[in-house]
This record gives structure tokens, C-alpha cells and sequence, in this order.
């Protein structure tokens, strides 16, 4: 199937766009701005308004369409298999196969000092109305908080024998999630529990594209709630000790 | 103002309950000592610079005594018997203490006395210069008289020269106040990096020398714009005197400044930064410089309907530590924010009510108000609406400081326009619902009047409930933010000292003198 943008009748390509040019306004700036549009690819882009926000800087609002279609079959992504479950189903999951409760471990790693994220998945309260992973029934979750360094956090990890790891990004400034989300991993794998934990990342900025590529399991993005990824963690851990109980 | 009907006894009980609890910590603050603090009476004697390895001299001779004297004897007695001892000036000293690598340790300990003698013409030059300060801020407050609602914006590139560029914009396009964000992670660093910075995650070094820049760019467009342009930073964590110590040499006028926020939000020991607290917010006091506390915070983590008492209740505790620091409610910033869940029926009445009760408890207080942050996603257009609304709540409460909410909040550090749509969005508001406030009253016993007694009913049985626990304890039971801290925990510990009989700060000593003759 071939796509384009939608603006109210199919296949008219239409996309709106926003920006600033470092110039004074204009009807030579709106030409300017209008060039940017063309080489964009945008076809009868019109600037429906520029408005000056700093002397020789101009804000621009620019509509135009794409004259080309993208074909949706060739589409294809790194995606999270499991289906997500209920808290309750959660629940159920882990009593019928552990007599143990399951330990998350969690924090917003690294000099980064934003908790909404880990706060969101694992506080009892949760985030618009689903529970976080602490109201959970047979699952120990410790919320170590912000700016917590990785040396720390991967100690508390052997010291709590966490089953798994979760941990929060927000700052991508200058890559600075990367290299910490990097290094972590190869703290784990020097302390050699990489393998025994199943080691999340999610934040603002993270796919789970970016998460496998980067040595994680997975990776939850915007608009992800605790169930989703406890369904995925106690899914995955089970399914581990299956293969291992096979091997 | 009284368009919430709230019992006046009720208010005075949680003022009274919030001083038992102050009183208690204050008790604790008044006999210790922190190597923050000592580090800042360094400061305010001029000592400033780095070592051979970029250790901050603060640091070193701090680190110094620490290792082979006695830190609870204060810092001030060491240096002044160095200085008579080997009969230098400070800056003699310093050089000659840097080039043959000696211990300040070695000198035989002056009393009390003498100490305040021979340090008088450092500490009076320091003072000399921050009451210049002060007075210039005064005369460019005359001059340019503030609005009721100042506008508050953020820059944070992480480049100096960078933040003076966006900086400018801002303040051009409307903005009164300009915060640079820290790097991520300063707060946690046990000393303050030294000099002009270029790079920084997150945000830009706190130093005094990109102080130094930030406040003369913003003399320059002040004076351009006929408005006068505050300058932010951030004190609260391991460096909080300091920090406050460098604002006041620079000029700045506002300093977020919580020792709760450090705790809860930074995990910084509580008996270190309540000491550090005291001690940076007396230098406010002294200095002029606006405190700013951070319990709107809270809401981010624990949720904005159940837990709005904890905001107040915490207002009520930081008020009552401001004022032991000498600090007017005309300098005391204290902190809420408007982080209901918009999908709540009525939320804008809840807001509105939580709003008006903080500014009717706290009449005086340039209350800092902040905007939406844990309800905002990836959809810009509903992110400008949701700052309208804030926008609308900070006009109709006479709110003091309107931080300006960024539709790109959590997609990435504000671009320019952002900054501009934003100052524009509260602009209009501002504008057209000018004389809005003075227009309309509350239905008694209405929605709004209702939930703002039920509030300040919560924070009293919870203000009750911590004077009789202790700050410390019931800090130890999670009573803010859902989050507990131990008083043996955290970070920065190891930097406190119980105070020896014979311990002098000739700063401390010296400006509450001043405070308490002003």
C-alpha cells in the first residue's frame, strides 16, 4: 500500500512545518523560507505567516505537500512481541510460576535528574490512572531515583539479585543517554550479570530499536505504562528459564 | 484579598506548628558546621582561584584543615593565624601557601577575638561590595518598577556565550527573568567548577565567572529595554553557601535555594543541607537575593490532587526557615505548580483554588509558580493550550514568578521560538485578562472555596503531624513526595562537623549582626 500525508482528502500529501530563519522579515525572507520549502521537496509550499521573534531572526509557518508516496509494506520495525497484559494477568502470571516475589530494579541513571519516567512505571501511583510496578502483587520494585551512577546501581542490582533492570532517560543532550546507557551495559557484562538480568531502558527519546542496538532487551518509548513493561519482563524471564531448563 | 473565606486560625495554627518544626531543626543547624559553609567563609574573604590540579582553593584549604587540624573550630581561625603568623596579606598568603605546598595547619590557633581583628578588612570589602550591589539592584528597581507577574524563562545550552544569545532574545521578546540551568549533576558535586565554561550537559556550569558574563549582558539589555532583568541560578545541593556566596559578589537576584528539594530530589543528606541552608540563606537575606524553594516539585512525583497539602504544609515549613535566615516575604520565592492531570473534570478549579490559597496564606511572598510538565506530551498543540490555561490561573492569583511553560516540554531544550510562543501565549493572556481578577469572586462554599479549605485543613493535620515526628523523622517516613530519605543517608555526609565550643565564622557571626540592627 502507498501512503502520503493526510490533510482532508487522501493522497493530497499535505504537511505543516515551523521555523526560524536567521534573517529580518521580509518579502525577501518569505522567498527565503519559501526555498527552504521547495528544496525540502514540498510542492506549492505557501508561508501563511512570518512574524520577527529577535532582531534578524523571523519565525515562519509554512504548509505544502509531498509529491511522493512511501509504500507501507516495506515498512518494517524492531518491535516488542509480547501482547500486554492486565495487572491482574501479570499478577496471575507470576504466582503460577514463581513461589518468589520477581525484583525490579530502577533509576534514572547517570547525572540525569528527571524522575517523571521511572517514577510513571514504578511508583504505587503510576501515571494516568495505571498502577505503578510497586502495587504489584509478586513484584519487588525499588525506585532508586535520580542521578544515580551506574557503578551504584548496578551494586544495588546484585545486592537486591534483581531479576530486572529498569533504567530512565531524558537528557539526549549531545548523546550524553548513549554513552551512559552504554556504559552500563558494560559494567554488567564485567561484573558478568548481563545475562542474568533483563535489562530495559525507556525514556522520551528511547525506541526499542535503539535499546536492542545498544544491548538491551528492550526499550519503551512515550506513552508506555507499567503493565506494559512488566507484561514484557515476566514474559521474557519466563520464557529464559524455560530455554535454560531445556539446555 | 479573602475570596477564599479561610479561617485566619486555622492559617496561624500551621504558621505555629511550622516554627515548632523549624525551631527544632534550627537547634540542630546552630551547632554544626559543613565544609560548604566553611568553603564559603573562604569565599567571602576573597579567596577564590584553582590549584595546580584545578582544585578550587576553597577546597583545598578547607580539605586541608580537615585532614590535620580541626575544621570545628571553624575555617576562620586557621586562616587568620596564618596570616599573622607569617605577617602576609591574603594574598601573599595564598600564593606562597600554592608554591610550597604547606599545610595552613602549621600556625600556632588566635582566639576569637583577634581572628575577627585580623580578618576585619577582608570580610568589610566583601560586604562593602555585595551592599554596592545591592543598592545598584535598588536603583535599577526604582528606575524600572517591576509588573505584578514576572516573566520567567529558561536557558540552558551549556555554552556561556551561547545562553548571553538566547538570553538577550528572551529578555527582548518579553521575558523579566532569565535562569540559567546547571549542568546536570552539579548540584551533587562537592565543590563549584572555576571559570568560564563552554561545555555542559543539560545546562551551563554554575560559576562565578559566567555569573559575571550573564550579569553584565543583562545590565546592558536592561538598560536597553527600560525593564531590569533578574538573573537565576540554581544554590540547592553540595555547594548551597557557595553558591549564594558567588551570587552575591555577581549580583544575582534570585537563588533556588531548598535543602528539602536537595533531599527528596538529589538524595543530599538531610543534616548537611539544612546546615548549608541556613548559612546560604542568610547571605540571601543579607544580599538581597530572592530564595526560590522547589516543593512544586513534589506534584511531579506524587500526584497533584491528593498530595496539594504537602505543597502548603511545606510552604508553611520554608517560610518559617526563611525568616530564622532574616529573609523579608518580599524575598521569600515560594514554590507550587499546576500539574493536575487535564483529563480530571474541574481541574482548572482545583488549580485555581490551589493557587489563590497560596497567594492569600502568603500575601507578601513573590511566589513562584510553576507550569506543566508531568501532563504535557509530544503534542505541542495541546501542550500551548494546557500553558494557557496555567497562564490564565498565574493572572487571575497575582502569582509573582510565572515560570513560561515550553510546548516542546520533554521533546528537547527550548528553541527560540518556543521561548517567543511562549512569552506571547502568557502576553496575551496577561493583556486581556488584565482587570479580570478584581472582577470576579468565588461562590461561597463553591467548588473552588471548597477545595481550598480542604487543603489547608490537610496541610494543618499534616504540619501537626511533622512537628510532633520532627522534620528529620518524618522526612525518614516519606511525608514529601512519597519519598523517604534517611537522616544517615544521602550524599555529602561526611562534610558535617558538630561546632567545638571555641568555633568562629566571622561571616555568620557578622551578618547576623547586621541583619538583626536591620
Amino acid at each position: 500500500m502507498r501512503i502520503k500525508p493526510y490533510g482532508d482528502t487522501l493522497n493530497d500529501g499535505k504537511i505543516q512545518i515551523s521555523f526560524t530563519l536567521p534573517l529580518k522579515k521580509s518579502n525577501r525572507a518569505i522567498a527565503a523560507a519559501k526555498e527552504i520549502a521547495y528544496e525540502m521537496g514540498l510542492i506549492d509550499p505557501s508561508v501563511v505567516h512570518a512574524e520577527d521573534i529577535k532582531e534578524g531572526f523571523c519565525f515562519f509557518v509554512v504548509y505544502g505537500s509531498v509529491g511522493f508516496s512511501i509504500d507501507y509494506d516495506k515498512i518494517k520495525i524492531e518491535e516488542i512481541s509480547s501482547k500486554t497484559l492486565s495487572k491482574e494477568e501479570i499478577e496471575r502470571l507470576i504466582t503460577s510460576n514463581y513461589d518468589r516475589e520477581l525484583v525490579f530494579v530502577g533509576a534514572s541513571t547517570g547525572t540525569d535528574a528527571h524522575t517523571v519516567g521511572i517514577d510513571a512505571i514504578m511508583n504505587m501511583k503510576g501515571f494516568a490512572g495505571h498502577y505503578g510496578l510497586e502495587r504489584y502483587r509478586g513484584i519487588a520494585a525499588y525506585n532508586l531515583g535520580s542521578q544515580v551512577q551506574n557503578e551504584e546501581f548496578v551494586k544495588v542490582a546484585i545486592e537486591k539479585q534483581a531479576d530486572v533492570l529498569l533504567i530512565s532517560q531524558t537528557v539526549t543532550q549531545k548523546d550524553v543517554h548513549l554513552k551512559n546507557m552504554i556504559e552500563l551495559v558494560e559494567l554488567l557484562e564485567t561484573e558478568q550479570i548481563r545475562d542474568k538480568v533483563i535489562l530495559i531502558a525507556g525514556g522520551a527519546r528511547i525506541t526499542h530499536e535503539l535499546a536492542k542496538e545498544l544491548g538491551y532487551d528492550a526499550g519503551f518509548g512515550p506513552g508506555s505504562f507499567a503493565e506494559d513493561v512488566a507484561s514484557f519482563a515476566v514474559n521474557e524471564l519466563i520464557r529464559r528459564r524455560g530455554e535454560e531448563n531445556a539446555g | 484579598m479573602n475570596k477564599l473565606n479561610l479561617d485566619e486560625a486555622k492559617i496561624k495554627a500551621c504558621r505555629d506548628y511550622a516554627n515548632i518544626i523549624a525551631d527544632d531543626v534550627q537547634k540542630f543547624i546552630d551547632k554544626h558546621t559543613t565544609k560548604s559553609v566553611e568553603r564559603s567563609v573562604l569565599r567571602l574573604l576573597g579567596v577564590d582561584g584553582i590549584d595546580e590540579f584545578g582544585v578550587p582553593l576553597p577546597n583545598r584549604i578547607v580539605d586541608d584543615v580537615v585532614e590535620n587540624g580541626q575544621i570545628q573550630l571553624g575555617i576562620s581561625r586557621y586562616l587568620a593565624s596564618a596570616l599573622i603568623a607569617t605577617k602576609m596579606n591574603l594574598e601573599e598568603f595564598l600564593k606562597y601557601y600554592l608554591e610550597n605546598d604547606i599545610s595552613i595547619c602549621n600556625y600556632s590557633l588566635i582566639g576569637k577575638e583577634e581572628t575577627f581583628l585580623v580578618l576585619k578588612t577582608y570580610y568589610e570589602k566583601t560586604f562593602t561590595r555585595i551592599i554596592e550591589n545591592k543598592l545598584k539592584r535598588q536603583k535599577f528597581l526604582e528606575i524600572y518598577p517591576r509588573k505584578k507577574t514576572d516573566l520567567y524563562v529558561i536557558v540552558a545550552t551549556g555554552n556561556i556565550d551561547e545562553d548571553v544569545i538566547q538570553a538577550i532574545s528572551a529578555a527582548k521578546a518579553g521575558a523579566d527573568i532569565i535562569a540559567v540551568i546547571r549542568s546536570t549533576g552539579q548540584s551533587l558535586l562537592d565543590y563549584v567548577p572555576y571559570g568560564k565554561t563552554t561545555e555542559g550537559f543539560g545546562g551551563t556550569y554554575a560559576t562565578q565567572e559566567n555569573f559575571k558574563i550573564m550579569r553584565k549582558a543583562l545590565d546592558e539589555v536592561s538598560q536597553e529595554l527600560h525593564r531590569y532583568i533578574y538573573l537565576v541560578n540554581y544554590a540547592s545541593g553540595l555547594c548551597m553557601p557557595e553558591i549564594a556566596s558567588m551570587g552575591a559578589l555577581e549580583r544575582l537576584d534570585v537563588l533556588l535555594n531548598d535543602s528539602i528539594y536537595g533531599i527528596i530530589f538529589r538524595d543530599i543528606n538531610m543534616q548537611r543541607t539544612f546546615v548549608d541552608q541556613y548559612f546560604s540563606r542568610l547571605i540571601n537575606a543579607f544580599s538581597g537575593i530572592i530564595i526560590n524553594t522547589g516543593e512544586d516539585n513534589y506534584l511531579t512525583t506524587a500526584d497533584a490532587v491528593e498530595e496539594a497539602h504537602t505543597v502548603t504544609a511545606s510552604q508553611f515549613i520554608n517560610e518559617a526557615f526563611a525568616k530564622k535566615a532574616y529573609l523579608k516575604p518580599e524575598l521569600m520565592g515560594l514554590g507550587h505548580a499546576f500539574e493536575i492531570n487535564p483529563e480530571v473534570e474541574d481541574s482548572f478549579l482545583l488549580e485555581l483554588a490551589h493557587a489563590e490559597l497560596a497567594r492569600e496564606i502568603f500575601p507578601k511572598a513573590v511566589l513562584k509558580y510553576m507550569p506543566p510538565t508531568k501532563h504535557i506530551n509530544g503534542n505541542i498543540f495541546r501542550a500551548y493550550q494546557q500553558n494557557a490555561m496555567f497562564n490564565m490561573v498565574t493572572t487571575l492569583t497575582g502569582q509573582s514568578i510565572h515560570l513560561l511553560g515550553m510546548m516542546t516540554e520533554a521533546i528537547h531544550t527550548p528553541y527560540m521560538s518556543d521561548r517567543y510562543l511562549a512569552i506571547k501565549n502568557a502576553e496575551m493572556i496577561q493583556k486581556t485578562m488584565k482587570s479580570l481578577a478584581e472582577e470576579i469572586s468565588f461562590k461561597p462554599g463553591g467548588i473552588i472555596q471548597q477545595r481550598a479549605h480542604l487543603v489547608l485543613d490537610e496541610a494543618l493535620l499534616l504540619l501537626k503531624k511533622i512537628s510532633k515526628r520532627g522534620m528529620f523523622n518524618a522526612l525518614s517516613d516519606g511525608v514529601f513526595a512519597q519519598t523517604k530519605r534517611g537522616i544517615y543517608n544521602g550524599k555529602g555526609l561526611d562534610g558535617v562537623f558538630k561546632k567545638s565550643e571555641d568555633y568562629v565564622n566571622v561571616i555568620l557571626e557578622k551578618m547576623e549582626e547586621f541583619l538583626n540592627e536591620n
